[in-house]
């Protein structure tokens, strides 16, 4: 176990190094000037732009940057905005509404998509079964933003059954609809793997065995086939616990709720670099992080993976 | 998109025997599949509509999509325009004909990029192992372990103008390592396979064995992705142009065209529908189609 952790947490490390350096290297390689841009039409003077190159550090190799970066972050520091305000500050406040955001959506995906995903497993073959895939597949092929705005004009706007934007309202009514659409998609995945994964248990010999000995089949069904059924899909919502933090930018920006997707969605519109870095590295590191924390559950789970 | 790699590598089988008879095979499970033909017919359909918008456009009497009229801002559909006209006047069905082929170009290039690059990085991989495969595993690792939509922000942030061709790029850049992945585990399932040791003890060079007897039967499993990964670009693309980090003003697209509807959702929401419900249908063509092609490529699928 000890070692599993271990190298796990090597793994992290590599991850995190190489996703780092990768944005960083794409955006200090390609053409454009973010100093350019903070003069707008106006061109700035050529003083003010040495200066400001000075301020930020742009003036330095690319990879002596990075470093600089590097250290910051270890010290909780993700950058400054062009504002001259800290990115961490201008997240901070913004990360309640976006954990709560994307757990909500967890919510709903773990409790629709493995109920779904039972049903259709244990009725594997019949029409619920057919329904629920082709369900499925309409809802991951609706592009989130569509389903969003949707979403706002037919649930929000016309039957004003949800609120149409904004936190006002607090938890849960103005988060149900939001967390709703980011779920949908991942909601799909959930169902189907759980559906295929449900299916391959009902064959296993174990529960052939269980039901010869005469256990119920709500206890079969209930407590051995969910559990068996449960790792694959666990890990799955693991990772997607990550894909949801990065689902809140579009759903946030159309909702107008005040997360740190919000803050990305204006971040971008405004073209500001180190606000775009910061953020999306801190968005990483709590991908990373969940992803860790799911795997290691796992393998409290699951004793093949434990004894591995 | 949705599948999970394991999954799709647990569906990775050699076929064996005669590839023709093969691929016969699997035509003829094929043909037998409504759901394929229609999702053919669909995107046969959009092909066209992207290859020769302006024989669509004209169809209900505005066919230029830049000829716009302030004066007949965001007319409900119905009267002139049968899909209404957007805020600047422009006719909706004119933008959804011409916008089909920006979606389409950076579904199909990017995802060609990606298969290209992911063909050759996973096969040497798969086949020859060893160091190579180590340092492939390690930065597929990286590129995976990060939101493919935060990193294609990034990127994008910093890119100046953009086409079609600089966002199927970017999406290529963070979308080969899902495919190479793929490909390595399906060369590695055929690489021991009976028929390619027979290949190799009859002495044909590498370059040989893999082409003629690796590649035709690892790739079935990888195209059916790939047909499924066109569906997850445009997506992507739309999204991104949503967001305002895909193409920009002048290109005519469907994202563009649901970005600049979305601020008038309240009083105009027909601005927002026909783009929306051609967008979800050309995607969920292209789902579809690849999970048809993974069920019939799949040769425990196929009894």
């Amino acid at each position: 176990m000890t070692r599993r952790v271990t190298r796990r947490l090597v793994d992290l490390v590599v991850v995190f190094l190489g996703v780092t350096l990768i944005i960083y290297l794409m955006v200090f390689a390609l053409p454009g000037d973010p100093i350019a841009a903070l003069g707008g039409d106006r061109p700035l003077a050529p003083n003010v732009v040495a200066e400001l190159r000075e301020r930020y550090h742009l003036d330095e190799p690319v990879l002596q940057q990075y470093l600089r970066y590097l250290g910051g972050l270890l010290q909780g520091d993700l950058g400054t905005t062009f504002q001259g305000q800290s990115v961490a500050d201008r997240t901070a406040l913004r990360w309640p509404v976006t954990i709560t955001l994307a757990l909500t959506a967890w919510g709903i995906e773990v409790l629709l998509g493995v109920l779904l995903g039972l049903v259709a497993g244990l009725r594997a073959g019949t029409v619920s079964d057919r329904l629920i895939l082709a369900g499925t597949v309409v809802a991951t092929s609706i592009p989130v933003f569509v389903l969003a705005v949707s979403a706002q004009l037919w649930l929000g706007v016309r039957l004003s059954w949800f609120p149409v934007a904004g936190t006002g309202e607090g938890w849960p009514t103005a988060y149900l609809l939001p967390a709703a659409v980011i779920a949908v998609f991942g909601l799909a995945s959930v169902a189907r793997l759980m559906r295929g994964s449900v299916v391959d248990t009902l064959r296993t010999d174990f529960v052939r065995a269980l039901r010869a000995k005469g256990l119920r089949e709500r206890q079969v069904v209930g407590v051995h086939v969910m559990r068996s059924s449960a790792i694959p899909v666990l890990t799955f919502l693991a990772i997607d616990l990550g894909y949801l933090l990065g689902g809140t930018v579009v759903v946030e920006g159309v909702f107008n709720l005040p997360g740190v997707g919000q803050l990305l969605f204006q971040a971008i519109r405004a073209h500001e670099g180190p606000t775009i870095v910061g953020v999306s590295t801190a968005l990483i590191i709590v991908f990373l992080l969940t992803n860790l924390l799911v795997d290691l559950l796992a393998s409290v789970l699951d004793p093949r993976i434990r004894h591995e | 998109m949705s599948e999970p790699l394991t999954e799709s590598l647990a569906a990775v089988t050699p076929t064996d025997g005669v590839a023709p008879a093969a691929r016969r095979g699997v035509w003829r499970t094929l043909r037998r599949r409504p759901l394929f033909w229609v999702a053919a017919a669909v995107l046969t359909v959009l092909a066209l509509v992207a290859l020769v918008p302006s024989a669509f456009a004209g169809w209900f009497g505005h066919p230029d999509p830049r000829a716009c009229d302030l004066a007949a801002s965001a007319l409900p559909p119905g009267g002139g325009h049968v899909l209404g006209t957007d805020v600047q006047g422009c006719d909706v069905w004119a933008n959804v004909v011409f916008g089909t082929r920006a979606s389409l170009t950076v579904g199909l290039l990017c995802t060609a990029l990606a298969l290209a690059v992911a063909l050759v990085v996973g096969t040497l991989a798969g086949y020859y192992g060893g160091f190579l495969d180590r340092v492939v595993a390690r930065l597929t690792d990286v590129f995976l372990g990060f939101p493919f939509l935060l990193g294609a922000v990034v990127v994008l942030t910093s890119v100046g103008t953009r086409s079609a061709v600089t966002v199927a790029l970017v999406l290529a850049l963070f979308s080969w390592p899902t495919m190479a992945r793929l490909v390595r585990g399906s060369v590695r399932t055929v690489r021991d396979a009976p028929y390619v040791e027979a290949a190799r003890a009859m002495g044909l060079p590498d370059r040989r064995i893999i082409a003629r007897y690796v590649l035709p039967n690892a790739l079935g499993p990888v195209l059916a992705v790939a047909t499924t990964m066109v569906g997850g670009v445009i997506v992507a693309e739309s999204t991104l142009t949503f967001l305002g980090l895909g193409l920009n003003a002048p290109s005519i697209s469907w994202g563009l065209q649901l970005s600049s509807a979305q601020s008038f959702f309240q009083t105009s929401p027909h601005m927002l529908v026909a783009p929306g419900v051609v967008l979800t249908i050309t995607v969920l063509a292209m789902i579809t189609l690849g999970d048809v092609l993974r069920d019939v490529l799949d040769p425990r699928g196929r009894s």
